[in-house]
């Protein structure tokens, strides 16, 4: 179908939306020297985004593990390999599940109360008043959430791996019978600090950078509506979602 | 002011259990972690072929853990394999006559070495050599011997006759 002329197309569109989050980005890497002034402010955005998060993260990665020891536990059964689970649980949770699962909830618990909290800045003209102040709502709403994000995903994927591991091994050893010996010796025989450990740090970290980014640009570009904030919120969930999915795809190649 | 001093220490505490999971993950769950802590005291034993022990692998006695492989090296004049065992202090009692065999957990399983206790009166210290042992049984030998005829040159063999029911 044509475009009719004075409107974009949705390709036009949605390059447009890529462009201004881009434009976005480096808006917020400028006001990044400015929002230091701003430091309580970041560290209470810390607190929100990461300690308030800490209950879901530490119940999906308990439960995570335990499904990843169950299935893992009756499939290497198969090929008499069940000593193989601790090495196959914890090389899948720092890799790939850690970094993905929690950027996933992150963005679902985090990223949405950005956005909705952003949104309802701009519906209500408070970021005009800060403008009319002559504080910068860059260094002073948005920079602070988007550092928050960056700090706070790489600590809540290390939470979720750390009770992801303790699920595991309450599957395999405790209930299933696993030995304990050969569920850790396995694990640390197999398992790297710097190729698999700090590579998820990584990971998460680029995760968080970019949950937060689209959660505060859907948040601050938001149609000041309260339609506008409901499909920001909705939008910051599955841009986020898409994004990390795809991300994950690319890091994973660099990384290996 | 309370308010604010709680949402700092919130915060604080959050990156506290965030850098306290990163350590744990980075020092118990890795490479890094291969030294065995708690009392402990360490036997020796030679084999001709250790086969596929790793380091931390179980040592039983019964089927029941009671230490750790600790350490594998290749003994350069006699060349064969010397590997150290950190055994629990609580089992300082093993007779000096037992015998260690390297011992695989079901068909494809994971080794682990067995000791079978002897029936000498004096117990081994820390440090001694267990001397009676049974290298690792390499499937794929085992298998070419009763394929080909069983002329493979071999120390590796397993021998299995040599230790009275070690494999029990």
């Amino acid at each position: 179908m044509k475009a009719k002329p004075g409107r974009p197309s949705a390709l036009g569109a949605a390059l447009a939306q890529i462009g201004a989050c881009g434009l976005f980005f480096v808006s917020i890497l400028a006001a990044l020297p400015r929002s230091l002034r701003y430091l309580r402010e970041t560290s209470r955005q810390v607190y929100f985004v990461g300690a308030m998060s800490l209950v879901i993260i530490m119940t999906c990665g308990l439960f995570v593990g335990m499904v990843l020891g169950l299935q893992l536990y009756h499939t290497l059964s198969i090929f008499g390999g069940t000593a193989a689970l601790g090495t196959v649980v914890a090389l899948s949770l720092y890799r790939e599940l850690g970094p993905v699962v929690t950027a996933l909830l992150f963005a679902g618990r985090a990223g949405t109360s950005i956005t909705a909290e952003i949104g309802l800045m701009r519906a209500t003209d408070q970021l005009a008043a800060m403008e009319m102040m002559a504080v910068d709502p860059l260094a002073y709403v948005v920079a602070p959430r988007f550092l928050a994000g960056l700090i706070a995903m790489p600590l809540l994927a290390c939470v979720f791996n750390a009770l992801g591991i303790f699920g595991a091994h309450l599957v395999g050893v405790s209930w299933l019978g696993l030995d304990n010996g050969t569920f850790w010796s396995n694990m640390t025989a197999n398992v790297e600090v710097w190729g698999d450990v700090v590579n998820g740090v990584w990971k998460s970290a680029a995760f968080g950078g970019v949950v937060a980014l689209i959660a505060t640009f859907q948040g601050y570009t938001t149609a000041p509506t309260s339609e506008g904030v409901a499909y920001a919120t909705t939008r910051t969930v599955v841009f986020s979602s898409i994004v990390t999915l795809a991300l994950d795809f690319v890091l994973t190649a660099f990384l290996m | 002011m309370t308010q604010r001093q709680s949402f700092q220490i919130g915060t604080g505490l959050f990156i506290l259990l965030g850098f306290a999971a990163l350590g744990y993950l980075a020092t118990q769950t890795t490479s890094l972690a291969n030294f065995e802590q708690g009392p402990s005291y360490s036997l020796k034993a030679r084999f001709t072929n250790v086969g596929q022990l790793k380091l931390r692998a179980p040592v039983k006695i019964a089927g029941v853990r009671i230490g750790s492989v600790a350490t594998i090296a290749l003994e350069p004049d006699k060349l064969d394999a010397l590997v150290t065992l950190a055994i629990d202090k609580r089992f300082s009692q093993l007779p000096e006559d037992s015998a260690a065999a390297i011992l695989t957990s079901g068909l494809l399983g994971d080794q682990y070495i067995g000791i079978q206790p002897g029936g000498a009166p004096d117990a081994l210290r820390d440090g001694d050599e267990l001397v009676l042992t049974q290298s690792a049984i390499q499937l794929e030998e085992l298998i070419g011997k009763y394929l080909v005829g069983g002329n493979t040159p071999g120390k590796t063999g397993g021998e299995p006759g040599k230790t009275p029911d070690a494999a029990k």
